[in-house]
């Protein structure tokens, strides 16, 4: 090997490890904020809506918050928690982001949530939805502006068993924490109503033909509750009505399993079908109609309430900041203003944090219909200010376990 | 000239050798951080690089040992509170026990059916980890791991200290893998790969050979998790899934196999190329792949392969077995 190519090669490493990805910015430059969602793999589609829904909201206001400028830096977590992590290292250490916010597994939630409370930088979970993140294992530096899991499922536990008179439910749920934590809530308010969940099934995650699963359901429920997700959520209502289970028994069921997500890929299998969730792009405010007007516009499809809570998450930040006159880098009075934001006229009505740093909102019970050929989540039941504990004492719900596969017990089953 | 007592390849050994040791001070403190995952990927990649590089088995379930390494960690350190100390024999042991079992039902395949079995196999342990909800948390995964405290000055819980510790660890486990690579016994590894019948006709306990290949790498593979745990303070099925075991299978095949330093190479390319390319594109998977077109187009025998051809095209080649096996693995 000659000098000359040794020189080079070494040229070259010293030029590779020097670079320094983005310099560091004066004090009082423009608000950087770090947005963290899938852009590659399984769920990438969920983290365009994210990415759109945040900037369509600065957008809005000129990309200007009290006359400084924001500036968004977005990351690709690709679905994998170590990935999530390194972005943030990224978001924090080289690019001095003022706050982080988007994620949208419960995994990634999970993974930031101690190296959030290290570095000590406001972050807003958006979309992650795992329910001990505001709950037994909260985060200091975070908020939350999405929901838990269990959230929607406690009234409308109650709902099913008390408005729609179902007795007796079977539950088919992809099997990891979302959807048992779905489940968990949906069994104790519909047990504690008077109801039975008769059978419990658990697909696993990216089961794509549920006919095996489909052939155990009891015949004799009065409905099947149902949480479903991404590809499962598309497949699952065609399955069902094949298998001539719709005549029969009602479904019902979580809020992805019908959300605006999926629903332009249903078809009229999904046609009546019932799900709560903090969401519909049918609630019938001036408001939300024009973020569904405008955001069709812009992307060409109907807002769900994965780019519904990121719309949110970013007016969420901009009123914290403007709370603080812009000044960002107080880093604690910044997070105090996060957790004391207020908003009355959300897209989805009002919100405000419980003490946990999770929404206290409205839970909307909803119907798939067909208008003008397209499927919409009829909005038939508002639950007004519903808190992550729904009726119980935070101190008292927080004894128990976190809702899991077996908790509660299936006493009927 | 003053270069003839050292071969160019020990001088820029040498130089990388500096560089990591001295350039730390001077990065940022993100790429410091890629540095650090780039050796512990490197570890790993090096462990697999014993049984798909040195004995010609391609192996896709070796995140597995990875992950076991990386939950005896997170189990041990946040629920007993296990030190270091505790966490790393038990990591290692515990994935050499599991690769001790594995390899009694794997290696009685080779070829497509090795992949086949040793895919089912990771496939187990990731199911493992994704079920057994009161041992891993299953999909949530175990958070909040805390940096192992050595009784040193510098806590490791900042990235600079904790990236000489994954530097030593990685040198520890390089200089290990090399004495066994250069051992009788690891040359009687690459004859296996050569030819498995003619070692055998030479008397031979080709099993057992390959055998205990298989167990070293699998012990390596969880002292690289163990680190990996460390690191990222979180554990997950994600660390164990499929696409992490084919992840490491590139990074063999794009850095060289049958190399060490070949693998280690690909480890920190991959991993640098996904983050820092990345930063300018959200279509870096494309870029990503690319690369790996052009290497196996250009480059079969990875990138040190083909430094190796251009340098030393005079020379013979060292081992002289690189040839062989590309055929071979071509035809299978």
């Amino acid at each position: 090997m000659s000098t000359k190519r040794i020189a080079a090669i070494c040229g070259v490493l010293v030029l590779a490890l020097t670079v320094d990805v983005v310099p560091a910015w004066p004090q009082k430059g423009p608000i950087k904020l770090g947005f963290l969602t899938q852009m590659t793999g399984g769920g990438a589609a969920v983290g365009k809506d994210m990415s759109n829904g945040f900037m369509m909201s600065l957008e809005e206001i000129s990309n200007q918050i009290v006359g400084r400028k924001v500036e968004v830096i977005i990351e690709d977590t690709q679905g994998d928690p170590a990935q999530a992590l390194t972005r943030l290292r990224k978001l924090v250490e080289s690019d001095k982001v003022n706050a982080v916010a988007g994620i949208f597994l419960a995994n990634e939630g999970y993974a930031l949530a101690p190296k959030v409370d290290e570095y000590r930088i406001p972050t807003v979970w958006a979309v992650v939805s795992a329910d001990d993140l505001t709950q037994r294992k909260p985060t200091k530096y975070a908020v939350r502006t999405g929901w838990t899991s269990s959230q929607p499922n406690h009234p409308f536990g109650e709902y099913a068993a008390k408005t729609l008179g179902y007795k007796r439910v079977a539950t088919i749920a992809m099997d990891y924490a979302f959807g048992w934590e779905q489940v968990g809530g949906f069994q104790r308010t519909f047990e504690e109503a008077g109801g039975q969940i008769v059978q419990k099934l658990w697909p696993p995650l990216g089961t794509t033909d549920f006919g095996p699963f489909l052939a155990q359901i009891k015949r004799d429920a009065d409905a099947v509750f149902a949480v479903m997700v991404a590809a499962s959520s598309l497949r699952f209502p065609k399955q069902y009505q094949d298998a001539g289970l719709k005549a029969r028994l009602p479904l019902i069921g979580g809020g992805t399993s019908f959300d605006e997500f999926v629903l332009p890929a249903l078809g009229d299998e999904a046609i009546g079908a019932i799900s709560p969730l903090i969401y519909s792009a049918a609630i019938d405010t001036p408001v939300n109609q024009r973020f569904v007007k405008e955001f069709r516009k812009k992307y060409g499809k109907v807002p769900g309430y994965y780019a519904e809570a990121s719309y949110t998450a970013a007016r969420w930040i901009a009123e914290a900041a403007k709370a603080v006159g812009g000044n960002v880098e107080d880093k604690e009075k910044f997070l105090a203003a996060l957790k004391k934001v207020e908003i009355s006229d959300a897209p989805r009505g009002p919100i405000k944090l419980d003490t946990y740093g999770n929404p206290i909102q409205n839970i909307y019970v909803r119907k798939v219909e067909k208008r003008d050929g397209e499927l919409w989540n009829t909005v038939i039941q508002t639950f007004t200010g519903v808190s992550q504990f729904w009726k119980y004492k935070p101190e008292e719900f927080l004894k128990q376990p976190v809702y899991d596969r077996n908790y509660p017990a299936c006493k009927y089953c | 000239m003053g270069l003839t007592r050292f071969s160019g390849q020990q001088v820029v050994a040498a130089i990388i050798f500096f560089l990591l040791l001295a350039s730390p001070p001077f990065l940022s403190s993100f790429l410091l951080t890629l540095l650090t995952q780039a050796l512990i990927y490197g570890i790993l990649a090096m462990s697999l690089d014993i049984i798909l590089g040195y004995t010609g088995l391609a192996s896709l379930g070796h995140a597995a040992y990875f992950g076991i390494g990386a939950y005896s960690v997170g189990i041990l350190a946040t629920r007993y509170g296990a030190a270091f100390g505790i966490t790393l024999p038990a990591g290692v042991l515990l994935a050499v026990l599991v690769a001790a079992i594995f390899g009694t039902v794997a290696l009685r395949a080779t070829g497509v059916y090795f992949l086949m079995i040793t895919l089912a196999l990771g496939m187990i342990v990731w199911g493992l980890a994704h079920r057994w909800v009161t041992m891993t948390q299953g999909d949530n995964g175990i958070s909040a791991i805390p940096r192992p405290d050595l009784g040193l000055p510098w806590s490791l819980s900042l990235s600079i200290p904790f990236y000489y510790f994954a530097l030593a660890g990685f040198l520890i486990a390089f200089w290990i893998l090399r004495v066994i690579v250069r051992s009788p016994f690891g040359q009687t590894l690459v004859g296996i790969r050569e030819s498995e019948s003619r070692m055998r006709t030479l008397g031979y306990h080709v099993w057992l050979h390959k055998y205990i290949g298989f167990v070293i790498a699998g012990g390596f593979g969880g002292f690289a998790g163990v680190l990996w745990a460390y690191y990222n303070g979180f554990v997950s099925p994600v660390d164990l899934q499929l696409a992490t075991s084919v992840e490491v299978l590139l990074m063999v095949a794009l850095g060289g196999r049958g190399s060490l330093i070949g693998p280690a190479l690909g480890a920190g390319i991959i991993v640098l190329l996904k983050n820092l390319v990345s930063v300018y594109t959200h279509r870096w998977l494309l870029i990503l792949g690319a690369v790996y077109i052009l290497t196996i187009v250009y480059a079969p025998e990875g990138i040190l392969g083909a430094i190796k051809r251009r340098t030393k095209e005079v020379k013979p080649r060292a081992v002289g077995v690189h040839g062989l096996t590309e055929g071979e693995i071509e035809g299978g």
